[in-house]
């Protein structure tokens, strides 16, 4: 740190640091420290909070979409914060493509609705278990639950699709097209 | 049965893994499932020759659906083709494509997947079930022909399957329904033991015809197959010729007991069917190009079967049996003949291949045994079943058995004169063409095609081994009389009208492969006015005509005119509807909550400041606050689930509206392009009309809601019976409980329906961004990687 240049006056606040996970962000003048450290903090959280919301659905108002919905907003934070990349690995170093994700979650809910007619049951038929968590209490595990988990997985998908799509995909349209005013 | 079926999909599914190993050990693979099927199906002999094996599962009794199968003696024929010619032909792809195709990987499993469909495809005993299968083979072979859909010619030529193939599909499907809906009943056991009456089940049958000529390539809808022949020949060997395209034929074969002495489906089958055996037959007399002289035979044959399934006759249904197993039996191993030929000298043109008898004489052995029992040569299975054909046409004898029995002679001595002729063009020897040099074929690719050409060898000597088969087939078709009632196939029977007509067809046939010039030349003096291609093509081009000048017409490009076309639809319909029969609830009170003027007021304001607004922006923003003030609004009725939901949803869409004005300008001014200045305003009439349209669908809307909250015809205890079944469900929440169990298959449809929509706005975003820009063009690499994510 001792033996870097010195910031030009005019750049002082621009922040340096890599405070987004994905941490590609070209244009520095773009960057807002604010925003940037709230996302690194707020991100994680809003996931938790997400899987609570899916979890808790069986007791309260919650559920596999909404669950979805606030991890894809979690999402579109850390896009709005960290900038451009590259569609696939928007909010994490962790690439999952936007497709693959909304394709496993239709795919774990059909699933998961023919799996009773294996044995015997009705399709989309429900099971429960119940048992006893020390200092929780008793706990409902209830197969719908997969279903549940299908839609938030679907819904993050989609979020992320739409990230891909409207956002870097109109962004990377935006440039190119200002690209191709400046050139010959 | 379902079972077996599923198991071909699953390891349809997990193959790429294998194949990432070893090519070849996934055909391997592949294979063992169908020579399983194979020996399933010969365990449970007893069964499916008596009284069928039946197999029924309900996956939903609510809506009365069920899959359902039956495996009975043309269910058990069929499996020898898809089980038993399928463990030989993917025994052969595995050393028909080298140890490094790239396309080993896609045909090994879409061959083992288009298996199982074909497998429950025989062994359905639902229409509906029947019916899933039925496109899943469609697809199946689209994928197939298409290939990697690099060339051309793959490409059109699967299109143009899958128009034919889905366009018969669905006729079909509106058939069944009609046929089903009038007979109370879809499965094909009960409907065929009572079949229904009445107009509507004739137009169903009828409809239920035109998906099983299109399957099964009848004129006019025959050249879809010839086409084909740009799949990989195990392909065709596999789907068009043993397998897929028989399902037309099976069809007709399962519903004829209970249809065949009506005219509407008689008649079309009688008159298609020999048009088809005929048109085929002459046609394959020309082919130069061995795969299409072959797939213009299986065009002829399949008329042939189609005539004979439709008989509704004692003798003929036995023929028609017979035959079936028989067509399979030799026309796959003149397919892999073919792709012998085409491996091991570069080449499937008659023009360019001689001496090639002589340089590999067990090749051509086993295509002589082969082309012999489709030409109908004694101690061969064909033989026996043309026997039967004749007998069965010539006993019913009067103006229709005369016409059919001549009309099937006719048809044979083309079969046979096409016989020799591909005998001719593969293997003789030409003067003035230079004789091939063949590299050896590989014992792999010639074990198969010789076990499939002596099988008809065994089963036509032997002739009770069909007989035992085909007899409990026919039996579902009463005997006339004492003659149809003793019926067997057999070698000998005697000097009869059959023995000459077989003869005849042998003379004829090869007098026909004698003058094959003479018959040339007057095939190319005809000028064919009609052809079923330039027909299919007509087709298809008006379509796209009719569909860019609707479009033209519909999307004019103006986003003011589609809502406007929208809102007055739902003022006409629904509108007229609510001023004839809505009553206004006498319970309605003003305000239920002091909190929902507040917020009321908010939305109101919102919404007449939003008229008011030049900035895009600012009229996002406003959409988004009116969308807050109803989640409020749902805060307030005791909706928290409701509300919680419009909270997220009215966020997400005020940052997908942003992330879109980003390209747009920012005033709406603006809009009408570069030409006119920003504070240039629209015209005032237009103003005022779309203020008032506006208006007026506003005031409905909220007439329509208070209204229809009023119209509950089912007391709320609805909703109360699933508040108590709730904690049932495992479910504390009622509305967790309704979305994931009482009403699961609505959310299922749902996520089906969001999937759909997101796949769709992505490609529009992203799809056109390589057309705009013509240099770097779509299809490209990096294209395709940003389209799939």
């Amino acid at each position: 740190m001792s033996n870097r240049e010195p910031v030009p006056f005019a750049q002082w606040d621009e922040p340096e640091g890599e405070w987004t996970l994905p941490g590609a962000c070209p244009v520095r003048s773009n960057r807002t420290l604010m925003l940037e450290a709230a996302a690194r903090f707020l991100f994680p959280t809003v996931l938790v909070f997400s899987v609570y919301l899916l979890i808790v659905g069986h007791y309260a108002p919650g559920g596999g979409f909404p669950g979805g919905l606030v991890a894809g907003l979690a999402f579109v934070l850390r896009y709005i914060a960290g900038g451009e990349s590259e569609g696939a690995e928007i909010g994490s170093r962790f690439v999952v493509r936007p497709p693959v994700l909304m394709g496993l979650g239709l795919l774990v809910a059909v699933v998961s609705a023919l799996a009773p007619a294996a044995f015997g049951a009705p399709v989309l038929a429900s099971a429960k278990v119940s048992f006893d968590i020390p200092l929780i209490g008793t706990v409902d595990l209830v197969s719908s639950l997969l279903i549940d988990i299908g839609v938030y997985l679907l819904i993050i998908g989609v979020v992320l699709d739409l990230l891909r799509s409207l956002g870097s995909g109109i962004e990377r349209d935006a440039r190119e097209a200002a690209g191709e005013e400046a050139g010959p | 049965m379902l079972a077996l079926v599923v198991a071909h999909l699953v390891v349809a599914a997990v193959l790429p893994l294998v194949s990432r190993r070893s090519r070849r050990a996934a055909f391997g693979v592949a294979a063992v499932l169908p020579a399983a099927t194979l020996v399933w199906g010969f365990a449970h002999l007893d069964a499916a020759l008596g009284p069928g094996l039946e197999e029924t599962v309900t996956w939903s009794a609510a809506l009365d659906l069920e899959l359902g199968f039956r495996l009975d003696a043309l269910g058990l024929v069929m499996i020898v083709l898809v089980g038993g010619l399928g463990a030989l032909i993917l025994a052969y792809s595995a050393w028909y494509f080298g140890k490094d195709s790239r396309d080993a990987p896609r045909n090994s499993a879409l061959l083992l997947a288009f298996a199982g469909a074909m497998l429950g495809l025989v062994l359905a005993d639902d229409l509906l079930t029947l019916y899933v299968f039925w496109e899943l083979t469609s697809i199946a072979s689209f994928l197939l022909v298409g290939q990697g859909g690099l060339h051309r010619a793959n490409r059109r030529a699967a299109v143009q399957a899958l128009l034919v193939t889905v366009f018969g599909g669905l006729a079909m499907l509106l058939g069944i329904v009609f046929v089903g809906e009038s007979a109370g009943t879809y499965r094909i056991s009960e409907i065929v033991a009572a079949p229904p009456p009445g107009g509507v089940a004739a137009t169903g049958v009828a409809l239920i015809l035109v998906g099983a000529l299109t399957k099964s390539a009848q004129a006019p809808f025959h050249p879809w197959l010839p086409a084909a022949m740009a799949a990989p020949t195990p392909v065709s060997a596999y789907l068009h010729a043993a397998s897929m395209v028989k399902a037309g034929v099976v069809l007709v074969g399962r519903l004829s007991p209970g249809f065949a002495d009506r005219a509407e489906w008689w008649v079309p089958i009688a008159v298609l069917g020999l048009v088809t055996m005929l048109i085929g037959g002459w046609r394959a007399l020309h082919e130069t190009d061995l795969k299409r002289l072959l797939a213009f035979g299986t065009v002829s044959q399949l008329g042939f079967l189609m005539v004979l399934f439709g008989s509704g006759d004692r003798i003929g249904e036995v023929a028609a049996l017979t035959m079936l197993l028989a067509h399979g039996l030799f026309k796959a191993p003149l397919f892999m003949v073919v792709g012998i030929v085409d491996k091991v000298t570069g080449t499937r043109e008659v023009g360019a291949l001689s001496g090639l008898g002589r340089r590999l004489p067990g090749l051509a052995v086993a295509a002589v045994l082969a082309a012999a029992s489709m030409a109908g040569v004694p101690f061969l299975l064909g033989f026996l079943g043309k026997e039967a054909a004749f007998e069965a046409f010539v006993h019913q004898g009067g103006a229709r058995g005369w016409v059919l029995a001549l009309g099937l002679l006719a048809g044979s001595v083309l079969t046979v004169a096409y016989s020799a002729r591909f005998l001719w063009g593969a293997f003789a020897d030409k003067p003035g063409v230079e004789p091939v040099d063949p590299r050896r074929p590989a014992a792999g690719l010639l074990a198969p095609t010789w076990t499939a050409a002596i099988a008809g060898l065994v089963l036509g000597s032997v002739p009770p081994l069909v007989n035992a088969l085909a007899q409990p087939y026919a039996e579902a078709y009463p005997a006339t009389d004492a003659t149809e009632a003793d019926y067997h196939l057999a070698l000998w029977h005697g000097l009869s009208l059959p023995l000459l007509f077989s003869v005849v067809a042998l003379a004829g046939g090869l007098a026909l492969h004698v003058g094959r010039d003479r018959i040339t030349g007057v095939h190319r003096a005809l000028r064919h006015p009609l052809s079923a291609q330039r027909g299919y093509e007509t087709a298809v081009a008006g379509l796209e005509r009719a569909a860019t000048q609707v479009t033209g017409r519909v999307q004019v490009g103006s986003l003011p005119v589609y809502l406007g076309v929208l809102l007055c639809t739902v003022l006409v319909l629904p509108g007229v509807a609510l001023v004839t029969g809505g009553t206004w609830p006498q319970d309605q009170s003003l305000v239920s909550s002091l909190l929902q003027l507040p917020l009321g007021l908010i939305v109101v304001a919102a919404a007449l400041a939003l008229t008011r607004v030049r900035r895009r922006f600012t009229a996002v923003l406003l959409v988004g606050a009116i969308g807050y003030g109803i989640g409020g609004l749902f805060v307030v009725d005791g909706a928290p689930d409701l509300a919680l939901a419009q909270f997220l949803v009215e966020t997400l869409t005020l940052v997908a509206f942003v992330f879109v004005l980003r390209r747009l300008p920012a005033h709406f001014d603006t809009q009408n392009g570069t030409g006119s200045s920003p504070d240039a305003k629209p015209h005032r009439g237009v103003q005022l009309r779309k203020a008032a349209l506006a208006t007026v669908t506003g005031v409905f809307v909220a007439v329509a809601g208070v209204v229809l909250t009023g119209a509950r015809q089912q007391p709320p205890a609805a909703s109360g019976e699933f508040v108590a079944r709730a904690p049932e469900a495992g479910a504390d929440n009622v509305i967790a409980a309704i979305l994931v169990d009482f009403r699961a298959l609505d959310t299922v449809g749902e996520i089906t329906v969001l999937l759909i929509a997101a796949a769709g706005t992505a490609s529009l975003v992203l799809a056109t961004r390589f057309d705009r820009k013509r240099e770097a063009g779509g299809g490209t690499p990096e294209h395709e990687r940003e389209v799939l994510g």
